[in-house]
């Protein structure tokens, strides 16, 4: 019985279809404010639904001489991890005593099977320009994950537990020094795990292509596609949970109304970083990572070790 | 109008497959597709990978060999989707009509679905002609060639012998 439920959970609420449905609002709201940005009127509420319905009705190509097999699972991969990401965020979220010790370590490692997909994904296509894309995902992978652990290690610090329960009811951790700094680093870092703009060099527009999805069409593309769009709305909520803990816990509505807020700005922030910065190389953003990014969060955990 | 066409419709992704135009219509296809004429309204937007088409953009002629990869890249488009030619030239060749290294105007190896004439047509036309094309698909007057049983007479390959040229 309680299998079943957790099921239900998994492909409705909080999972599969309210992930899914959220993140596609919440790429129409990148879309909109870009349009806005370049001064134009933008596509309509419903654009990012019609794109994945009308991937599902296009024929699914398959690169010959590729790993089919691999190339067709690598999309669900994604997807899968993505829904148990934000179902495990979620059901936090609607009540703290329901998760497990260290479900903060599973979720790290959940939220980098997204990128561990598109890579599998692409070196399955066999394609020179597929390979160069899923060659510098995984260059960039290396390069953000570890000043993000860093970061995360600060408000793990700062509550004493590995348990999202526990992260989200202790004290805000942005009220200290080390939490602003680790917010910075993990808003850096999130502009790279979403690979957009100016970290999107593995689906580089102008020179691959489209880079490690150049050869999906159809279906396993709406899935990368939907995987994508619910990493935009996952990733905001985790580092709202992670720093401004105290504030959206609670009984009444006035917690979920700071929550939806502090997650707005966190997605436009990030939506307006993409309108106004070049792409980087990626020596360039490797180094941006591991220098400076990861220097900053060190100190962080460092200062949060002392108390700060 | 089936579900299908519906569903093409309202989101059809561009792909610009430049044969050797005079450059003019590439300008004014890359012209329809800036922040003035905001095509993304309509829910159009630019592809860089043939397999995320929709909407195949033709424009120019193709030489000889070009032509063998030109069909190369339209049979690797998924399927249902539409070709477009935009300005004179996939027409009838236009001025390229004399030229020793190509052999006939690409309408009559691949199948194009619409014209958009003129030379080079203006950005306005080329929103006009996709509206025109989306109201045919609609009212089923205009069905995509490439989900036509019968293979079309387009579908001949290009001769290679006239390679040696
Ligand atoms: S139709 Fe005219 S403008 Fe367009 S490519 Fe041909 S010659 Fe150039």
């Amino acid at each position: 019985m309680k299998s079943n439920l957790v099921l239900l959970e998994f492909l409705f609420f909080p999972g599969l279809l309210f992930t899914a449905v959220a993140g596609l609002l919440t790429s129409w709201v990148d879309r909109k404010v870009t349009a806005l940005v370049q001064m134009r009127v933008g596509p309509p509420l419903l654009q990012p639904f019609h794109d994945i319905r009308k991937l599902f009705i296009k024929e699914t190509c398959v690169p010959e001489g590729g790993a089919i097999g691999l190339f067709l699972l690598a999309p669900l991969l994604g997807l899968a991890a993505v829904t148990l990401a934000s179902m495990i965020l979620w059901r936090t979220l609607l009540d703290v005593e329901a998760t497990f010790v260290g479900d903060l370590i599973v979720l790290i490692y959940l939220l980098v099977m997204p990128a561990l997909s598109v890579m599998l994904g692409s070196f399955a296509s066999r394609n020179p320009l597929a390979s160069l894309g899923g060659s510098r995902e995984v260059k960039l992978m290396i390069a953000y994950e570890l000043p993000l652990v860093l970061a995360i290690l600060v408000p793990v610090i700062h509550a004493n537990s590995i348990r999202l329960g526990d992260l989200v009811t202790a004290n805000a951790p942005v009220f200290n020094l080390s939490g602003v700094l680790a917010l910075l680093v993990c808003i850096a870092c999130m502009q790279a795990k979403l690979t957009i703009v100016p970290f999107d060099m593995p689906e580089a527009e102008t020179e691959l292509s489209g880079g490690a999805l150049i050869e999906y069409s159809g279906p396993p593309l709406a899935m990368f596609k939907l995987t994508r769009a619910m990493m935009l709305f996952t990733m905001p909520v985790l580092l709202v949970v992670l720093f401004f803990g105290g504030l959206v816990s609670g009984p009444g509505w006035l917690p979920a109304v700071i929550g939806f807020l502090l997650w707005f700005v966190l997605v436009a922030l990030t939506i307006v970083l993409r309108n106004t910065t070049p792409r980087v190389r990626i020596d360039q953003a490797v180094r941006f990572f591991w220098g400076p990014v990861s220097l900053v969060a060190l100190l962080a955990a460092v200062l949060a070790w002392l108390g700060w | 109008m089936n579900g299908t066409i519906n569903a093409l419709t309202r989101s059809m992704n561009v792909f610009h497959l430049a044969g050797s135009a005079c450059n003019n219509c590439d300008i004014e296809i890359l012209d329809a597709l800036t922040p003035k004429y905001d095509l993304e309204r309509f829910g159009m937007t630019l592809v860089g990978s043939i397999r995320h088409a929709d909407v195949v953009l033709v424009s120019g002629i193709f030489n000889r060999k070009a032509a063998i990869r030109a069909q190369e890249v339209l049979a690797q488009t998924p399927k249902p989707y539409l070709v477009l030619g935009i300005g004179a030239c996939p027409c009838t060749g236009l001025m390229f009509r004399d030229s020793y290294n190509w052999d006939r105007p690409p309408s009559d190896y691949m199948n194009i679905d619409a014209f958009v004439p003129g030379c080079p047509p203006k950005p306005e036309a080329i929103i006009a002609a996709v509206v025109k094309v989306i109201e045919g698909l609609r009212s089923g007057a205009l069905v995509p060639r490439c989900l036509l049983e019968e293979p079309a007479p387009a579908d001949t390959p290009v001769t290679e012998a006239a390679d040696t040229v």
